[in-house]
């Protein structure tokens, strides 16, 4: 695909209809809560929007992100519109490779300074640089060095926008998120582990329609897919306001479908559009599926207890501070009983006798 | 150092600090119920009357000495001591307010035992000399002349010869190894001689031996009044000498509340050791003897009867069944109160308050909580076995202007004593 | 710090040092209060203390009738109140989840709307009792700081678990933290207070019946 051609000519030459795109827009006009009449100029703005270079780097990641992206079962609009605008750099994906890559991620980052998208996946490792490199560079220079001429910067995955499963206890690499590097640019967090490939799209897709970002959360992701929990939009939520729980993965309460909150369900205190969008094109979700919410689209969620337990439950062991406890509150006790035993004792031994004598105050 | 002092009342108060008054304190969710139990808080609706309240001094002494927090604070200067004027505003809650008659023990729902702290923290009240006038009187008398009243032995060898001529039955003193030592309190010698007169037609009738000692015939005990466990230990020691000496096999406590507390409960806590003898109350000698078949008597008496609990033998004495079954034999309509038994309403004038000229209106006042009760049942003579109770609720009744005999229980049962035929 | 990061303190470290002041200060008080003893009864028993007292621990939650006259308000309002928080704390799932982690033990649930419906009677009574601790005289006159702190460290868990359940007001990581930190708070303040009645009324209730019941009377 030539660089000047405009998103509109890619998807034609690819035998993607007006019809087809015009369903796209208005699919993504109603994910993104607009109205009717902002599909024309989602439209309009798609059509001849130049591709956007998109400078994609992927970390220390295990590359799912990358996987929910390009995994359909036939070709979307979506993927389309992917391949239409990804191809300056994607480590996974590209044709070329070694220094040829290299040299090309070079040149698009020049010629397109201040104006391409840093796409990334992985969390940074920040403990010793060579725990993840590309090319002989360390994650956390070429981050730097891309960031500088990024228009803004999207967080793909749990790992880029939080840390993610490899900043999990005790954090061996010291892997942190890309906001805990990067400070003076815009930056969307998109989470999920993976996260949905329609949000990935999604946030592209504003962003080639309006120029702008979409509006975000005090976690930076953009609300419209982030903005309710999975628990206010579950079908499961009456069985859970009722009280009907399932206590095991193949019990009755399970074969019924009945709320996962007991086997650890973090839908309560989990924000994505797992609920709603669901995952392959609207096929299921893990609750669906009968698995409890892993919450993972929220930062920590590798180490706030058990995906097995449930949110009312410590996640850490109550049962042995309580024995420290009571063990340390014998020992003072008893030595504090023995002090007070032992001062009864001095008073009673240094008792003086109250006779008649003793009883009249001159008043 | 001799004489009253806030430093040995406070020494007695943590002297007195058991693990009872501990968990009593730790509890107390300030819930006002004990002020609801308690006729000196409903007849005045003074909430300084409060029971837990009237602790307060000693409750601050639990927490400053014996928790972990209070000493902290106490040793960081940040806790308000006891004060000598503190006590000296308490002496009227301890003392005129309280009867130790124990119904807030009864009541409170954390279980605390009100009544048993009071008592406690008179021993401190006492020790500094916030212990009232009229009572620290009588407490003089009983341990020096030997009764409170000030009654010696000649007054109670007159009242004997008297009540051995209207009998013509021996009143026996100082006979050795007979069943029964009888005490006596003050105020039957002097005011109810009936009682002892009694005493001598039924243990005739029932083959009882007894007897009176000269030395201690007094059983009344100023010293668990007023809260100072030495004097009441001295007291109950002349009994203690007494029935040893004339190695008799029980002592009887009279029909007078504190004194069955004092000699029953207290005694052999009090001299450091358990007796040698029993010890009962009149009534359970009475009741025994009704079991046994040695009592009989003949006839009924036809009015209404009620009878008061006297509170130191019902509710903190055990003695509760023992003058209904005895009424039962002499009494052809009796009726209980309501709330009659182990929650009867105290008459208001133990525990010390009747020797205490200071709080007569309040005793008076207070008295309209008897009223109610008796109101209630509409009776025609009321029976209780204790003289003080008895002297107060008369002078209630006529305060307030009702026609209602008060009744011995053991006198009206010797008044109907079948005739010795022999 | 985030909302996340805040509820996984709240249900973690949080919880661990609240824990250890809650179980040390019980443990430290019940024995600063029992180590101080008792004399041994040198009188004659008529009746059994231990009978006795175990009698009390039980009874003495049921007022004889002149009294329930007498007090209605506050043992009704009692009643309600305290089995409002034993079906709000012991018999809802989530809560039940909790100690099965901690303890081991566990037991079914009620229904949750049932315990929502609870929650709401529980909370006016606590209210009702708030305000009758303000108006009636006695306890006005006995109430001070202590009385109203141990009111709001009980009812902020049940008002915070109640909107906590019905997400409203704050975002619901937010609501979930707050109501766990209530807990916490009242885990903190439980063994300094009044609130050590919970554990210490057994104790004062069996003195209360073992003194009786050495006597052969029925307290």
């Amino acid at each position: 695909m030539s660089k000047d051609e405009t998103l509109g000519e890619a998807l034609r030459r690819q035998g993607v209809t007006r019809r087809g795109f015009l369903k796209f827009c208005a699919a993504t006009a109603s994910m993104m809560a607009l109205p009717p009449s902002m599909v024309p100029v989602i439209a309009a703005a798609l059509e001849s929007a130049r591709r956007p270079s998109v400078i994609w780097l992927s970390f220390q990641e295990c590359t799912g992100c990358t996987e929910s992206l390009t995994r359909s079962h036939s070709p979307t609009v979506e993927g389309l519109i992917f391949d239409s605008i990804s191809l300056d750099y994607h480590h996974t994906l590209q044709a070329a490779s070694g220094s040829a890559a290299e040299a090309a991620r070079e040149t698009a980052m020049e010629e397109n300074h201040g104006k391409y998208i840093l796409v990334v996946d992985g969390s940074i490792p920040t403990d010793n640089p060579g725990y993840s490199t590309i090319a002989g560079i360390s994650n956390r220079d070429m981050l730097e060095d891309a960031a500088k001429g990024a228009a803004a910067i999207v967080s793909v995955g749990t790992c880029a926008a939080f840390g993610g499963i490899p900043a999990a206890k005790p954090n061996p690499t010291g892997a942190v998120s890309v906001s805990d590097l990067v400070h003076d640019k815009p930056i969307i967090n998109v989470p999920g582990c993976p996260p949905i490939p329609v949000v990935i799209t999604g946030v592209l897709a504003h962003y080639l329609t309006f120029g702008t970002i979409p509006e975000l959360d005090d976690l930076k992701r953009p609300k419209a897919y982030y903005g309710k929990s999975i628990h206010d939009r579950c079908y499961r939520r009456p069985f859970y306001d009722k009280g009907l729980f399932a206590e095991t993965f193949d019990d009755e309460g399970a074969r019924k479908g009945w709320c996962l909150y007991k086997l650890g369900c973090k839908g309560p205190t989990t924000y994505n559009a797992c609920a709603t969008v669901k995952w392959n094109e609207g096929t299921s979700f893990p609750i669906e599926s009968g698995h409890p919410c892993l919450g993972c689209s929220e930062p920590g969620f590798w180490d706030g207890g058990s995906f097995y337990r449930a949110i009312s439950t410590p996640t850490e062991d109550l049962s042995k501070a309580a024995v420290y406890a009571v063990g340390a509150g014998a020992v003072a006790g008893v030595a504090l009983g023995a002090m007070n035993r032992a001062k009864k004792q001095k008073s009673v031994d240094a008792h003086e006798k109250v006779t008649i004598d003793d009883l009249d105050k001159e008043k | 150092m001799s004489g009253p002092s806030l430093q040995k009342g406070l020494a007695a108060f943590k002297e007195q600090i058991d693990a009872p008054v501990a968990a009593f304190f730790n509890s107390c969710m300030h819930c006002g119920m004990c002020a609801d139990a308690c006729l000196f808080y409903t007849e005045t609706k003074d909430p300084t009357r409060t029971p837990i309240y009237k602790l307060e001094p000693l409750r601050k002494v639990w927490q400053q000495e014996y928790t972990f927090w209070g000493r902290s604070m106490k040793a960081l200067g940040m806790s308000k001591p006891v004060t000598d004027e503190e006590l000296g505003q308490w002496e009227e809650l301890v003392y005129d307010s309280c009867t130790l008659c124990g119904r807030c023990s009864m009541v409170c729902p954390v279980g605390n035992d009100i009544a048993y702290m009071i008592r406690k923290m008179r021993e401190g009240m006492a020790a500094a000399g916030h212990a009232p006038e009229g009572l620290i009187g009588a407490t003089k008398r009983a341990v020096t002349i030997g009764s409170p009243m000030g009654v010696k032995l000649p007054a109670l060898q007159a009242q004997i010869r008297h009540i051995e001529e209207d009998t013509g039955l021996e009143i026996p003193l100082d006979r050795e190894g007979v069943d029964y030592m009888c005490l006596l309190s003050s105020m039957e010698i002097m005011n109810f001689p009936e009682y002892t007169a009694a005493l001598a037609k039924i243990f005739h009738q029932a083959g009882v031996t007894w007897t009176i000692s000269s030395e201690a015939f007094e059983a009344t005990n100023s010293g668990i009044q007023i809260g100072v466990s030495e004097i009441a230990a001295e007291l109950v020691q002349r009994i203690v000498d007494a029935a040893e000496k004339l190695k008799v096999k029980a002592v009887i406590s009279p029909e007078c509340g504190h004194a069955y507390m004092a000699i029953r409960w207290e005694g052999p806590n009090l001299v450091g050791k358990p007796f040698d003898f029993k010890v009962v109350h009149i009534l359970e000698v009475l009741d025994e003897l009704r079991e046994q078949g040695r009592l009989k008597t003949t006839g009924k008496e036809m009015q209404r009867l009620t009878y008061h609990d006297p509170c130191q033998i019902a509710r903190r004495g055990g003695v509760l069944e023992q003058p209904r079954r005895l009424l039962d034999m002499i009494a052809d309509d009796f009726v209980e109160m309501p709330e009659a038994g182990v929650m009867n309403w105290c008459c208001g004038a133990g525990g010390g308050v009747s020797s205490n000229e200071r709080a007569d209106d309040l005793r008076l006042k207070v008295f309209n909580r008897k009223k109610a009760q008796l109101d209630a049942v509409q009776a025609e003579g009321l029976v209780s076995a204790c003289a003080n109770c008895r002297i107060h609720l008369e002078e209630g009744l006529e305060e307030y202007h009702m026609d209602l005999p008060v009744l011995s229980l053991t006198e009206t049962i010797a008044e109907h004593l079948a005739e010795d035929k022999s | 710090m985030t909302e996340t990061e805040f509820l996984l303190w709240v249900r973690g470290p949080a919880l661990q040092i609240a824990t250890i002041v809650f179980v040390l200060g019980i443990v430290v008080r019940i024995l600063q209060m029992v180590m101080l003893g008792r004399k041994a009864n040198l009188a004659e028993a008529r009746g059994s203390a231990l009978a006795g007292g175990l009698r009390t621990m039980v009874t003495r939650s049921v007022p004889d009738r002149g009294t329930f006259q007498r007090s209605t308000f506050t043992i009704v309002s009692g009643y309600i109140f305290h089995i409002g928080l034993f079906v709000t704390i012991f018999l809802y799932a989530p809560h039940i989840l909790l100690i099965d982690e901690v303890f081991g033990v566990s037991w079914p649930a009620l229904p949750t709307p049932v315990v929502d419906a609870t929650a709401v009677v529980t909370i006016i009574a606590l209210l009702a009792v708030l305000i009758h601790r303000i108006k009636d005289p006695v306890m006005r006159f006995l109430s001070g700081f202590s009385d109203y702190l141990v009111w709001l460290v009980t009812f902020l868990p049940l008002f915070t678990g109640y909107i906590a359940f019905h997400r409203i007001g704050l975002s619901p990581p937010m609501l979930i933290a707050l109501h766990i930190l209530s807990v916490e708070l009242l885990m903190v303040v439980f063994p300094f207070t009044k609130l050590m009645h919970t554990f210490s009324l057994f104790i004062a209730r069996y003195y209360n019946g073992a003194i009786a019941g050495y006597k052969g009377v029925q307290s």
